[in-house]
């Protein structure tokens, strides 16, 4: 026990908390030295291409793959049925949300092919490009079948149903009544309707989706070099798929380009090239080419969303309703369950306010178009949209500021623990601080006498808030009360070398978000060691403790308190052997700099090496009832709350030209409350990074379908995802509300940016054009969509 | 995304090339800076059996003032025009589009004489040279030929180059005394293809504009040269009832069609706008 025992992390001498200390991976990726799944290279290692529908509904009819199979390098061709004998087909329902129904989907379609893009057949060979040749030599017999396209007549009594097991297209119906939201409405001064609309975009990774699959008959074992987020839910989830047992498979997941979310779900093609590999016994790559990623990975939002406020004379929010349709695909997607997007819609709208009569339909309809999943920020885009796009509204109707509606309506910030309207709960937030600090930034009442002397020139500036909560550090309440196997909980190991260094084993995954960095800042912290003396191993189910992976804002929260707890014992461990050495109570003692110090006033007594050189070399000089224990290692799972809410509120500030409808973004503010902030910089790129992400949803990304269900727009030039010179200026402010239910205190900074830009461009958006009585509420808010609501087009 | 195989020949002269050009059966494709091709390839958009690399035809490099004409040879990169003060002087024209090139990467490979083969319908270059009244310059096995810019582009990414042909250079006339040029484009993002474009170029003296050629870009198939619009332009004074009506005449003179980014309409309305803001520069 050392002095320091007891006391939080927080109060730690020389503490790494709150300092943005450089990333320890950062040289290794700026010299071209980062390990992503495509850097990997096997001996006898084979390449697989995938034959994708070229239709959005077809028949197979049949398969001939003769001509393709005689090729010379060509090592075999797989249909769907020859993977569905290795590998069983997937259900993608969460038991939880009740209703929810998919029926099962095979890695490689049997008998029909549900979207453009979805796999149907692979070749394997010595090269990807051989393997591409070839499948153009596999025949194909397709029948067309009339595609359901589009969601808003999924539900139509003639519109074709696609799972015939099924008698329409519904996938999931929830429903919420709170209150009473008609007796709400009579007694409002004001009630505003509006219908938003939000595109169906993807999440565009840097790094596509990768995977080697390197199968041992000699020991039974699967080895998957993988490009994901969730190392060990795809463990289990290949496991089970594949009949092994999960100590037989190993996921490999260094360096990974970007994720968002999109590398969180099981893919029917990396599930064939694990079980090409089982059956070739061979290594086998495959890596999406950027037009298979446009068709083959998760797509996100494309929601309708029907909305209504009523709100007092004085500006009290008195009820909220909204529906909201979603088209999710032809699958619920494995085994997150495409519908969390629409249920978080329905949790999260107008959480950021105090009102009691709230009532919410969600509706989850399968179609013709690729599969549905989480993205970043899932729902909160589109919830944060609707809530904060009718306050605005509803602010303007009775002639109020809309931050001061929104202060007024907003809790205390002492008025916490909480619960929002549905009841959920929500345990330590700061909107007031938060709001407030937020207007002093961006100097209001400047901006609003500027718009006014500029919209005299006809210069048509505005500007518009987003306030927001967010889902972070889930507990099993999102996931594993569904049946999912993806753990809440995250570890970190940690072991003592010879000579005094830390080697960190951590269940989090580094995607480019810094995770690395802030688990050896939370540990050198924790222990008292340098940071350069800390080695940080993660991705490796073999050599990481078991853990839920990132996603959903977690990883500092989770395993941050993780890597709190494991580098307190480690600690103490090893003051127990400097006590013993030094004649003197452990709890007088301390770790600073690598030293063993005096708690009371510093003075070192020993290096933290030399205690690493007795422990493991002169362990005879040690007591003989005396053991060492240098590697030691520590779980934690939040349980108090089901999330650690975070608030934030983003202003957006952008001048509309009215003659070409070219919206330029002037300026962007983010205060956002992540609880402690472990590494600022780190933070505060997660949320400017966030509102790109966001930005591109509410002005550039949507992925452009015709009624035949073929992608237009499936390339990077034509899908606009937002570039460096189109993008403002974005200044981020913190508010520390920390979780109590964790010493380290940490919440989810990751979705901030993405959940609160588009609300705050809407809003900013339809205030420059509040003069010519013009209004928009689909995004992306394009040229051509600003136009035709200027009555232009 | 990997190309179909192909053959791959670098030749050393444009002798070599035209000839290696004549006696291939199947199909070719000449590789210049590979921009643009060599995404059509990845994508397996065109499969050609062989492709002809002419990066070692030192004789197509280069810009060169020859009396009253510049000259830049086909395999000039982008960036070399961009950044070259000849053209700058007498082709401002040129210089002032080439930033809204694609990006710096782009334009350190992408060459003058690929934009032009191309064709591409969005393209600033084809329409900067039918404004200036540029000649191509066309090398063929029977010998060197050369066509006007106007009637090179003759639709969608087709022009009047045969199979066995190669661009060698674009001839451009010096900046002629009192005239002016204005570019004006409209993109998504800084460097896409326009949504709609204008080269704007003409004898301006004061205030008043003649011999006026307003070339506009992604509103049709080639470039189009709004001829109406000249017409009522030619000998005014640029002013607002000027502008107006050369605005209405547009109206003869364009036919765009919708493309993944706007409406047929919102690219007659650009044109309308560019329009403005291109005299208005004239006059600047
Ligand atoms: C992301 C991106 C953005 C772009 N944006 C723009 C833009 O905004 N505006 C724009 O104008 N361009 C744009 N481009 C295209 C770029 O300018 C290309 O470089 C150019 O159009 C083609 O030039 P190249 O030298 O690369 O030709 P290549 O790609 O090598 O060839 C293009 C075609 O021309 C033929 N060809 C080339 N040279 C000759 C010759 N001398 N004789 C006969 N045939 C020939 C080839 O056979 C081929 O069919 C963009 C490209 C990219 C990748």
């Amino acid at each position: 026990m050392s002095g320091s025992e007891g006391l939080s992390i927080h109060d730690r001498p020389n503490s790494y908390i709150g300092r943005s200390v450089p990333r320890p991976n950062l040289p290794r990726l700026l010299k071209g030295r980062g390990s992503y799944a495509d850097d990997v290279k096997l001996p006898r290692m084979l390449h697989a291409a995938f034959l994708r529908s070229p239709y959005a509904h077809a028949e197979i009819v049949s398969i001939k793959t003769d001509e393709a199979e005689k090729v010379t390098g060509v090592f075999r061709v797989f249909t769907g049925d020859d993977i569905a004998k290795v590998c069983s087909p997937w259900v993608g329902v969460l038991t939880h949300l009740e209703g929810l129904r998919s029926p099962p989907q095979h890695a490689l379609a049997v008998g029909r092919v549900l979207w453009q893009g979805e796999p149907l057949a692979a070749v394997v060979a010595e090269s990807r490009a051989l393997a591409e040749d070839v499948l153009e030599l596999i025949e194909v017999d397709y029948k067309e079948l009339p595609p359901a396209v589009d969601m808003e007549k999924a539900l139509d009594g003639d519109a074709e149903v696609i799972h015939d097991v099924y008698e329409n297209n519904l996938c999931w119906e929830r429903n919420v009544n709170q209150g009473d939201v008609d007796a709400a409405f009579a007694a409002s001064e004001v009630v505003i309707e509006e219908e938003y609309r939000f595109g169906r975009h993807t999440g565009v990774t840097l790094e596509s989706r990768s995977i080697v699959a390197d199968f041992d008959a000699g020991e039974d074992m699967l080895t998957l070099y993988h490009s994901t987020q969730a190392p060990h839910m795809k463990q289990a989830l290949f496991a089970k798929h594949l009949d092994l047992d999960e100590h037989k498979i190993r996921i490999i997941c260094r360096d990974v380009g970007g994720a968002f979310g999109l590398k969180a779900h099981a893919y029917g093609d990396e599930f064939a090239t694990a079980a090409m590999s089982m059956v070739l016994k061979r290594p086998v790559k495959f890596v999406a080419d950027r037009m298979e990623s446009f068709l083959g990975d998760i797509h996100a939002r494309d929601h309708i969303v029907k909305g209504k406020i009523g709100v007092s004379k004085e500006g009290k929010i008195l009820g909220l309703e909204i529906d909201d349709l979603t088209g999710i695909g032809p699958y619920s997607v494995y085994p997150r369950s495409s519908a969390i997007e629409i249920n978080q819609v329905l949790n999260l709208t107008g959480g950021a306010y105090v009102f009691e009569n709230y009532r919410a339909r969600g509706r989850v309809v399968f179609q013709n178009k690729p599969p549905m999943c989480q993205y970043r920020a899932v729902g909160h885009p589109i919830a944060i949209s609707v809530a904060e796009s009718l306050v605005e509204l509803a602010a303007s109707a009775i002639d109020m500021e809309s931050m001061q509606m929104r202060q007024l309506n907003m809790a205390a910030d002492d008025d916490y623990p909480n619960k929002t309207v549905t009841g959920i709960p929500l345990e330590n937030l700061s909107h007031q601080e938060s709001t407030t600090k937020l207007m002093e930034m961006v100097n209001y009442q400047e901006i609003r006498n500027e718009q006014a002397e500029l919209r005299s020139n006809g210069i048509y500036r505005g500007v518009g808030f987003g306030a927001l909560i967010e889902v972070t550090n889930p507990s099993p309440a999102f996931y594993g009360v569904g049946g999912a196997p993806i753990s809440a909980q995250d570890g970190c190991s940690i072991k003592l070398d010879a000579k005094g260094n830390l080697i960190v084993g951590t269940s989090v995954t580094e995607q480019g978000q810094g995770a690395e960095a802030v688990i050896s800042q939370v540990v050198a912290t924790a222990v008292g060691i340098t940071p350069e003396k800390i080695k940080v191993i993660s991705g490796d189910t073999e050599n990481t403790p078991y853990g839920g992976g990132t996603w959903a804002s977690r990883g500092t929260g989770i395993a941050g308190e993780a890597a709190v707890k494991a580098g307190k014992v480690i600690r103490n461990n090893i003051l127990d052997v400097a006590g013993i050495l030094l004649q003197s109570e452990p709890e007088t003692l301390d770790i600073r700099n690598n030293q063993i110090v005096d708690d009371e006033n510093g003075t070192e007594r020993m290096s933290v090496a030399e205690i690493g050189r007795i422990v493991y070399y002169r362990g005879d000089t040690l007591p003989k009832d005396f053991q060492a224990e240098m590697m030691v290692v520590q779980h934690y799972l939040p349980k108090s709350f089901p999330f650690a809410f975070t608030n934030s509120v983003h202003c957006s500030h952008l001048e509309v030209d009215v003659t070409t409808g070219f919206i330029k973004l002037l300026k962007h503010w983010v205060v956002e409350d992540c609880g402690t902030v472990v590494n600022p910089q780190n933070v505060d790129d997660q949320v400017r990074g966030g509102v790109v992400q966001g930005i591109g949803g509410a002005l550039y990304e949507e992925c452009i379908y015709n009624d035949q269900g073929q992608l237009l727009n499936g390339n990077l030039a034509d899908y606009l995802v937002p570039m460096a010179v189109e993008l403002p200026e974005i200044i981020v402010g913190h508010v520390e509300s920390r979780t109590f239910e964790s010493d380290l205190g940490a919440k989810g900074a990751g979705e901030a940016g993405t959940a609160g830009a588009p609300a705050a461009i809407m809003n900013a958006l339809n205030d420059a054009l509040r003069p010519l009585e013009a209004k928009l509420t689909r995004q992306p808010f394009t040229p051509q969509r600003v136009l035709e609501a200027l009555g232009k087009v | 995304m990997k190309p179909s195989p192909f053959d791959y020949v670098k030749p050393a002269s444009l002798g070599e090339a035209l000839s290696l050009l004549s006696d291939s059966d199947g199909e070719v494709a000449v590789l210049a800076g590979g921009q643009s091709l060599m995404p059509t390839l990845n994508m397996r958009l065109s499969s050609p059996s062989l492709l002809i690399d002419i990066n070692g035809i030192t004789e197509l490099d280069g810009i060169e003032v020859v009396e009253d004409v510049i000259r830049i040879g086909a395999l000039t990169r982008h960036q070399v025009v961009q950044s070259s003060a000849d053209i700058a002087q007498h082709a401002p024209l040129i210089a002032m589009a080439m930033p809204h090139i694609a990006h710096p990467a782009i334009r350190n490979r992408g060459t003058f004489g690929g934009s032009i083969a191309l064709a591409d319908p969005a393209a600033e270059l084809p329409a900067c040279l039918c404004a200036l009244g540029a000649t191509i310059e066309i090398a063929g096995n029977k010998g060197r030929r050369t066509v006007s810019a106007v009637d090179f582009f003759k639709d969608l990414y087709e022009t009047d180059l045969a199979d066995d042909e190669l661009l060698t250079a674009v001839e451009i006339p010096v900046l002629a005394d009192g005239y002016r040029s204005a570019f004006e484009e409209l993109a998504r993002r800084h460097g896409d293809y326009a949504m709609t474009g204008l080269a704007a170029h003409g004898l301006i003296d004061g205030d008043k504009v003649s011999d006026l050629r307003l070339a506009f870009f992604a509103v049709g198939g080639t470039p189009v040269l709004a001829k109406n619009a000249a017409a009522v332009a030619e000998g005014k004074n640029i002013g607002d009832e000027m502008i107006s009506a050369v605005q209405s005449a547009l109206e003869k003179d364009l036919d765009p069609f919708d493309d993944l980014n706007c409406s047929a309409a919102v690219k007659m309305l650009y044109a309308k706008e560019l329009t403005s803001r291109a005299l208005k520069a004239l006059i600047r």
